[in-house]
């Protein structure tokens, strides 16, 4: 109960801090300033997300906390047995540096939820959102139970020495691989939450037209609009038949200039590169000559602003590493294939991602993709909203992560499920103790069956061993 | 059959890797995932246990001199109901989960499905050998992967049986047995899984996590800790005696991860403590309990100089009160109990894992919490009281895997309650569904329809859309029809 009213106490504090306008301003400025994020982005992103979430566990916390009951069977009458969720104790968050609100006050949700103290470590390569959450969390926080620590890699390194009893990462599988590795000499359980290439399969052009708008503006959409593709459920790359790629090409350029511009020069509404390093990445990714052949749309690059615009590649050969690696960026490849099926082979060729989106109608098609391929999520006809769904485990499987948040799930991962059985001394079962005898092995081989009636006969001797 | 005699083909890590590779093959076939297969192993296994019974019993008495009783039903019993829980309910738990879905992405319908990891490897221990190799495959099967299963090399003939057994009653293309120590265990742990369940001890748990972490592995510890049983005074003494020597001396005679491993009492309850225990380990194990066949031996010589060693730290061996005979040759050590041990010796600071019971005393009884976390958090933790303040006290203060009130270990058998640890006694849990759980991917599924498309998500961005979007999160139906008309303020 202690936890609840701090967690009122904390909860209230937080949405104090993000109904200020004075802070969602400061908000939206750190954001355009680390991002380039517009405010409608930044609010549908981040803070609205965190509002929605904070809101949703409070209204749920009470329910989250209380001790669930077991069912006890009768052999044990008069027991109670119940699993009652604890605190872990002291955990330890990194965040990543594309939704730095959100993935670092989620997370912070969920473990202030569940009653532990927190260290949170936001990533620097968002400098202004770092320093923002530096400052502002001690001013609506406890301070001696929720501190945040701003610095880089070392620090980073320099607190995975030290014992936790939960990490909870977002960020690259490689440095997931660090960081569980550290947690190891602990014992420290994690959760990781990593990334992939996560596919969009693409079977509802030959639908009606309004539905392959709406396909399209679903696709530019889950591409550029967060973060502009650097986004660990962004679409990565797209898989259609080989017919209707020019169709599903023209939607999206169509789609790319109504929401972005026409050009580099006039884009609007959308994030940059965060920095020069993933700027350098990417434009690397385009400089295979077989891969910058395929462009058939964008391409362009200022290395000033930091600036990649929209860009759509056909076929771009299998082995490029822009079909290997995650891109993580505003590079969107088309996978022709002869027939729309053979796109649960080719993401089975790859490893899990967090998501797979599929927009199609075909039930059939819906049902294999669920039961044939592995992925952290399916979303179907849609991107990027299953995030928003708090009754929804949000997490990957195989290189995508492991654990999961979000909702209940945010609780729970930061929750030890303790179970307790309560006893009575009465009455006693003599054949629970030595010296062991037939009688007594019989009595118990049927009281692990459950087997009453066999136990009443035996009690009543009509049952021999 | 190769025999013990020849030399066995050396399993190392490429012959790891093609293990790997067959099982991947295996598994991608779709076989392990249908129901019809999951049905026909575990029932396979039921079977086994029906038929090769005595076998099974006759290894556990090579390996550990288990008595009869408590192969029967620790070991074999308790897989079978494993095993018949898991075939009741199996359908059930493969069927997806709705979720509920908000406003927030009208029209939409949600669910949660439930599809194996792939394949998994199962590292199991030695005092135990049968149940916690076999119990983790139950859940393991029930989620329909493919399985490693690597016996502990401390109980051979147990090892060995399962390794025939295995191969006999069960799909031998989809579950196999790896024999061997730590050479064919780290050659396995060089491989990628897609889960691993490992029950041992805290030392090895890290290598085998940080193998895990090479491949992102996810991973499920079973460990241990010091089983800590507070004894409250104005109880029914003679069946909190007996309880807690049925879970400890009663359970591989101390060597299991959830037996009492201290008491905690107070000073002037004491006396009346061991007075009890003594007239009880009588009544049950005889005047001379090294002949007791009712009690397993130590497991190894190993095991058995270790717990020498606790026994005759110089600050501990005065500290005897009761027992403490030990036949180095049978490797037995007759139910030892020590009063009033100091609390910084070795005996009250690693886990004990062996019949040797210390009484910690305490001036008052509230004051065992405090000695409790001032250790490890241990796999389970005990109260014997009848006030109800102190357990609500211990309920809310001491943090264990499980905890019980008025018994011990029994909570084990109780398939609703998951079973695992926290901190060092572990992570994960399993048991019931919790194991169909533990080897699971639960993946979320989101249904969306083309009616209905929220035009404020997309650019280009404006005020109108912001302030649309923000009545769209406080799930006020109100507010958004104010955005709509342009009443609110962006």
């Amino acid at each position: 109960m202690e936890e609840l009213k701090a967690f009122h106490g904390g909860r209230a504090n937080l949405r104090l801090c993000f109904n200020s306008n004075q802070n969602e301003d400061s908000i939206f400025k750190a954001l355009d300033q680390d991002l380039g994020k517009s405010p409608v982005e930044s609010y549908r992103d981040e803070v609205g997300v965190l509002k929605k979430s904070v809101t949703y566990t409070l209204s749920c916390l009470e329910k989250w906390v209380a001790p669930k009951k077991a069912e006890v069977p009768l052999l044990f009458f008069p027991a109670k047995a119940e699993v009652m969720p604890q605190p872990l104790g002291v955990v330890l968050i990194f965040s990543s540096w594309n939704f730095p609100f959100t993935l670092a006050l989620d997370p912070l949700i969920g473990a202030i939820s569940a009653g532990n103290t927190v260290l949170l470590k936001p990533s620097d390569l968002a400098p202004a959102c770092m320093s923002f959450l530096v400052e502002t969390i001690p001013k609506y926080l406890d301070n001696k139970a929720i501190k945040v620590v701003a610095g880089g890699a070392d620090i980073g390194e320099r607190l995975l020495q030290l014992k936790w009893d939960k990490i909870f990462f977002t960020g690259s599988p490689r440095v997931g691989r660090l960081v569980m590795a550290a947690a190891a000499k602990h014992l420290t359980p994690v959760t990781l939450e990593l990334g992939g290439k996560c596919p969009a399969i693409v079977d509802t052009l030959s639908t009606t037209p309004s539905k392959a708008k709406v396909t399209a503006k679903r696709i530019v959409g889950g591409k550029w609009g967060p973060c502009n593709g650097q986004a660990c459920i962004a679409i990565d790359y797209l898989l259609v038949e080989e017919k209707l790629a020019s169709a599903l090409i023209e939607l999206l350029k169509k789609t790319i200039k109504r929401f972005y511009g026409e050009n580099i020069k006039s884009l609007k509404s959308i994030s940059r590169i965060v920095n020069e390093h993933q700027f350098q990445r990417l434009v690397n990714l385009l400089k295979d000559p077989n891969v910058a052949d395929s462009i058939v749309y964008g391409g362009s690059v200022d290395e000033e602003k930091l600036v990649i615009e929209p860009t759509i590649l056909l076929d771009p050969p299998l082995d490029s590493e822009i079909m290997s690696e995650e891109i993580f960026g505003p590079l969107l490849p088309i996978i022709t294939l002869k027939n729309i099926e053979e796109s649960i082979n080719f993401i089975n060729s790859k490893s899990n991602p967090l998501v797979i989106y599929a927009f199609t109608e075909d039930e059939t098609f819906k049902k294999r993709i669920l039961s044939e391929t592995s992925s952290g999520t399916v979303t179907f006809n849609d991107s990027m909203v299953q995030f928003l769904c708090d009754s929804l485990p949000f997490g990957g499987v195989g290189q995508s992560g492991f654990g999961r948040y979000h909702g209940k799930y945010s609780f729970d991962t930061f929750s030890h499920e303790k179970s307790i059985l309560h006893r009575g001394f009465y009455p006693e079962i003599e054949p629970r103790y030595p010296p062991w005898t037939d009688f007594k092995l019989l009595f118990i081989k049927l009281a692990y069956e459950f087997d009453y009636f066999g136990l009443i006969l035996l009690l009543l001797g009509f049952k021999r061993s | 059959m190769t025999s013990e005699v020849e030399n066995k083909p050396v399993f190392c890590t490429e012959s790891a890797k093609e293990l790997v590779k067959e099982l991947r093959a295996s598994f991608a076939t779709g076989k392990t995932k249908s129901y019809e297969w999951r049905l026909t192993q575990l029932n396979a296994m039921v079977k086994m246990m029906e038929e090769k019974e005595p076998q099974i019993v006759a290894a556990l008495h090579d390996d550990l001199s288990k008595p009869e009783l408590e192969s029967s039903i620790y070991e074999i019993a308790m897989l079978k109901n494993s095993c018949r829980l898991a075939v009741k309910n199996m359908k059930h738990w493969m069927m997806p989960e709705k979720a509920k879905t908000s406003l927030v992405t009208f029209p939409s319908s949600a669910e949660i499905v439930s599809e194996p990891l792939g394949v998994v490897l199962v590292i199991s221990t030695w005092n135990y050998p049968f149940l916690l190799s076999l119990d983790p495959i139950v859940g393991a099967i029930a989620a329909g992967n493919a399985i490693v299963l690597k016996p502990s090399e401390i109980a051979p003939a147990t090892s060995l049986l399962l390794a025939r057994l295995v191969a006999e009653y069960l799909d031998s293309s989809c579950i196999k047995v790896v024999e061997g120590a730590v050479p064919e265990t780290a050659a396995l742990l060089e491989q990628k899984w897609d889960k691993i369940l490992y029950t041992g001890n805290g030392r090895v748990a890290r290598i085998v996590m940080v193998a895990a972490a090479k491949h992102l592995t996810p991973v499920v510890m079973e460990l241990g800790g010091k089983c800590p049983v507070i004894v409250d005074s104005d109880i029914n003494l003679q069946v909190a005696t007996r309880r807690i020597i049925a879970g400890k001396w009663g359970c591989n005679n101390g060597q299991a991860c959830i037996s009492p491993d201290y008491i905690i009492t107070m000073k002037d309850y004491a006396q009346k403590l061991i007075d009890s225990f003594k007239y009880e380990l009588e009544r049950f194990y005889g005047k001379n309990p090294l002949e007791s066949k009712d009690l397993s031996r130590i497991v190894n010589s190993n095991h058995f100089a270790r717990l020498s060693k606790l026994l005759d730290e110089d600050k501990v061996s005065s500290k005897i009160v009761h027992g403490g005979e030990r036949d180095k040759e049978n490797l037995k050590i007759t139910p030892t109990i020590l009063l009033d041990v100091p609390r910084d010796s070795l005996i009250m600071n690693e886990e004990i894992f062996g019949p040797l019971l210390p009484v910690f005393l305490v001036d008052k009884v509230e004051d065992s919490f405090d000695v409790i976390n001032s250790g490890t958090k241990p796999l389970a933790a005990y109260l014997f009281t009848n006030k109800k303040k102190l357990k609500e006290k211990f309920v809310a203060t001491v943090s264990a895997g499980g905890l019980v009130i008025n018994d011990t270990t029994v909570h084990l058998a109780e398939p609703t309650l998951p079973f695992g640890g926290v901190g060092d006694s572990g992570m994960g849990a399993y048991h019931g569904k919790f194991s169909f759980d533990a080897f699971s991917h639960k993946k979320a599924v989101l249904y969306r329809g083309f009616a209905c498309d929220a035009f404020v998500r997309y650019p280009p961005y404006t005020r109108g859309k912001l302030g649309l979007l923000r009545a769209l999160f406080d799930g006020s139906i109100l507010g958004i029809i104010r955005a709509l008309l342009g009443w609110s303020k962006a």
